[in-house]
């Protein structure tokens, strides 16, 4: 059937099942949204900002495990785009990015909005089409979400011609998409399986080290198998908070930069480290020279260029998660000889747990985390970036996988609450919980409009400290306190505004109000609410390892801290 | 650590915008290009790079890992590690009055170069070669005075085997 290159991007949509579409309107974009605004099977969310739409898409591909789809106009539209296509890029988020492109014969004109889409995003996407013959749409979009999801995903960026929106050409949805020059490894070596199951098998103080791959691979259960039938302490990065349960006995929590002192020190002294589905970050590692210097390492991951990238790998296994474990399952089912090792766990976990003292009558940030983890335990989740995500990630014990959204890779101030508009729509049956900084609730404070719009019940909890707070912690510790532009005192009154734009606020000054507003929050189905909780303003994260330090270095607490500081470097990063 | 140099022979679909994500990926992560030389096979849809690299073992592990991650990218080999023959063009124009010229005449036809154009006062020469040769021509040539010169960059391809 002949129709127009709009009309042929949305029945292309409709066959990848995409349901909802994440967007803000614009010239480019015209005859898309048009088309969208009688398509039955496929919903437009319209949101304020074209940042916020990416984070709702990304949010919603966070929450479901589905490809997220944002639509916006070219030139700003599309550059708007650009923070939260490079977020999913670096959390590897499956993601269609469709941004309208100036008519053809006007590319490259400096024509009115027009922005070289595709070389602005090119850093930053899995890949990128320029559609300028609406014949090529259906191949197109079918390759699109193949790439995007498949493999490491990752965004892929369709800019689309307006003149091709408008032009007719026949309808014909590929079946299948076949790419000779895209072909992800999927199953692992059995060598190297085997090889990896041996390692396991004789280490004395072997440690599991998973991350965000285990989630995008839906791996959790087969990590859970490999570690309970063999008895291997485990850590879950940032990225993979929930991928196992923070509860069990052998969960030493997440590593790194503000991990547990047990995961980093058990780095340091293991002599096997087998990591899933995580790429050793810098911030997971500190100082690469001195990272877990004692121990072989199993590497698996679906991306080859992670493998050896940052750390020397013993035996590399490239292939998705799911299917690895469940061979080295088959291969390790029986329990490691390694009680002294696991002593030595339990005792660093009972000895050096996250803690933080009480500090007159003032709100603990660290306090209301807990209240909300005693509250809301199997809600979703979706954390902004600064103190207040470290908080969270270290108070509220995750227990499933996709429980957890963050921005890990890129720290993307502003992620979190579109996100959670997106998680809410893609998971309607969850509650959805944020935890949002000060600083960062404002830069996209905006999406609370949608929000109130669709009657969204989001709970909002705002940690405010009235400060950049993880800037001004740096500041205190490597600047001299010499508080640069992080002051936020200046702060609106959170619950008003909230109010003006049609949602509930809350604000909470008092320590015994914390426990009551979370309790409120819970009955208010009808509306987001938001409750701005006036925190100890200048708390400090603990633990961490200094900028440029390795893990075995860190600062365990404010004790520590008072002591050892001084002699710190200042301005390592 | 060693800065080997390396030759990666790449085939990629031959669309529109390759050359901008292959050479966008060695400036995005810092990686070097020597040279670089892209044309079309003998099938129209894919496109043969040449491109000389260098750097030590964990970057050139990166620069194959991460030129395989594109999309585009069909095929990679680092054909360094093979028996190959590489080959360059250069086009060079030399100073040379009347006087000079049967000098530089000799040097041409010492390397089995070839003389394409020639004006009163220069000589425009064309020299097919690896690179020792070339630089051989180039320095035989310098004192002569070089006016301008122009390279296509490496080209390379693996010796038949089985002989
Ligand atoms: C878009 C963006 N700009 C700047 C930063 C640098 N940055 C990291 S954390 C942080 C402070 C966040 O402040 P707030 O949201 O109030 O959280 P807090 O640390 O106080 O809990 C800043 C400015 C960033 N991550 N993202
Ligand atoms: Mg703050």
């Amino acid at each position: 059937m002949l129709m127009r290159g709009a009309k042929l991007l949305i029945e292309s949509l409709k066959h990848e099942d995409v349901e909802y579409i994440f967007g803000v309107q614009g010239g480019a974009a015209m005859p898309l949204f048009d088309e969208l605004y009688d398509a039955e099977d496929i919903q437009l969310i319209p949101m304020r900002h074209e940042q916020g739409a990416a984070h709702a898409a990304d949010g919603y591909a966070r929450a479901t495990g589905k490809v997220g789809v944002t639509l916006a106009t070219s030139g700003p539209g599309a550059t708007n785009l650009v923070t939260g296509i490079a977020t999913a890029h670096m959390d590897s988020i499956p993601m269609v990015a469709i941004t309208g492109q100036v008519p053809t014969q006007l590319i490259g004109n400096d024509a009115f909005q027009e922005c070289d889409v595709l070389g602005v995003t090119r850093p930053i996407c899995k890949h990128s089409y320029l559609i300028k013959d609406s014949s090529e749409v259906p191949e197109v979009v079918a390759e699109a979400f193949h790439i995007a999801s498949t493999g490491r995903p990752g965004p892929v960026v369709i800019d689309f011609a307006k003149d091709a929106q408008f032009a007719e050409s026949e309808f014909y949805y590929p079946e299948q998409i076949e790419l000779r020059s895209y072909n992800p490894t999927t199953e692992g070596h059995p060598r190297q399986i085997a090889k990896a199951a041996e390692l396991i098998k004789n280490a004395k103080r072997p440690m599991i080290y998973a991350g965000g791959g285990v989630v995008l691979s839906e791996a959790s259960e087969e990590l859970r198998q490999l570690a309970t039938s063999t008895h291997i302490p485990i850590t879950v990065t940032l990225m993979g908070l929930g991928a196992f349960p923070e509860t069990h006995e052998l969960a030493m929590e997440m590593p790194g930069m503000h991990g547990s002192c047990c995961a980093n020190y058990a780095f340091t002294d293991a002599d096997l480290v087998v990591a899933i589905g995580a790429r050793f970050d810098d911030r997971v590692t500190g100082k690469l020279e001195v990272f877990s210097p004692k121990s072989k390492k199993i590497h698996i991951d679906i991306d080859p260029s992670c493998i050896g990238k940052n750390v020397w790998v013993d035996v590399p296994i490239v292939g998705d998660a799911k299917n690895v474990l469940r061979e080295l399952n088959k291969k390790v089912d029986r329990k490691t000889d390694i009680e002294p090792w696991l002593r030595q766990i339990n005792e660093w976990k009972a000895k050096y747990p996250f803690e933080y003292r009480q500090k007159g009558d003032q709100i603990m940030p660290q306090y209301v985390i807990e209240e909300i983890y005693n509250l809301y335990s199997d809600a979703m989740i979706t954390a902004d970036v600064g103190q207040h995500q470290m908080w969270a990630a270290q108070y509220f014990k995750f227990t499933e996988p996709r429980q957890w959204l963050n921005s890990g890779g890129l720290g993307t101030m502003g992620f979190s609450m579109p996100a959670m508009i997106g998680a809410q729509i893609g998971r309607p049956d969850k509650t959805q919980v944020n935890i949002n900084g000060d600083g960062s609730f404002i830069m996209t404070i905006q999406e609370l409009v949608p929000a109130v719009s669709m009657k969204l019940p989001l709970k909002i909890f705002i940690i405010n400290n009235m400060y950049l707070g993880m800037v001004r912690q740096w500041q205190e510790l490597f600047f001299n306190k010499r508080y640069a532009a992080v002051d936020y005192h200046d702060n609106p009154d959170f619950a008003k505004l909230a109010e003006a734009f049609g949602a509930t606020g809350i604000r909470v000054e008092k320590i015994e109000d914390v426990r009551p507003a979370l309790e409120q929050a819970k009955e208010i189905e009808d509306g987001p609410v938001v409750i701005d909780f006036i925190v100890a303003e200048e708390e400090n994260v603990y633990p961490i390892v200094p900028g440029g330090q390795g893990l075995g270095d860190l600062v365990r607490n404010e004790e520590d801290a008072r002591k050892g500081l001084s002699g710190w470097i200042r301005g390592l990063a | 650590m060693t800065q080997g140099r390396h030759i990666f022979s790449v085939l990629v679909e031959n669309k529109f915008g390759v050359l901008a994500r292959v050479a966008g990926l060695f400036s995005g992560r810092g990686f070097n290009i020597d040279s670089l030389s892209v044309s079309e096979t003998e099938d129209p849809n894919t496109s043969q790079m040449t491109i000389v690299t260098h750097g030590d073992e964990a970057i050139i592990e990166q620069i194959e890992k991460q030129l395989n991650r594109l999309i585009e990218v069909i095929r990679i080999k680092d054909i360094t590690k093979e028996n190959h023959v590489e080959r360059e063009m250069i086009l060079v124009k030399v100073a040379v009055d009347t006087a000079k010229r049967g000098e530089v005449l000799q040097i041409v036809d010492i390397f089995r170069a070839r003389t394409i154009d020639v004006a009163s006062e220069s000589l425009t020469i064309e020299i097919t070669g690896d690179e020792n040769k070339l630089r051989a021509v180039i320095d035989m040539l310098r004192p002569y005075g070089i006016r301008e010169l122009v390279r296509t960059g490496k080209v390379a391809i693996m010796r038949s085997t089985g002989k």
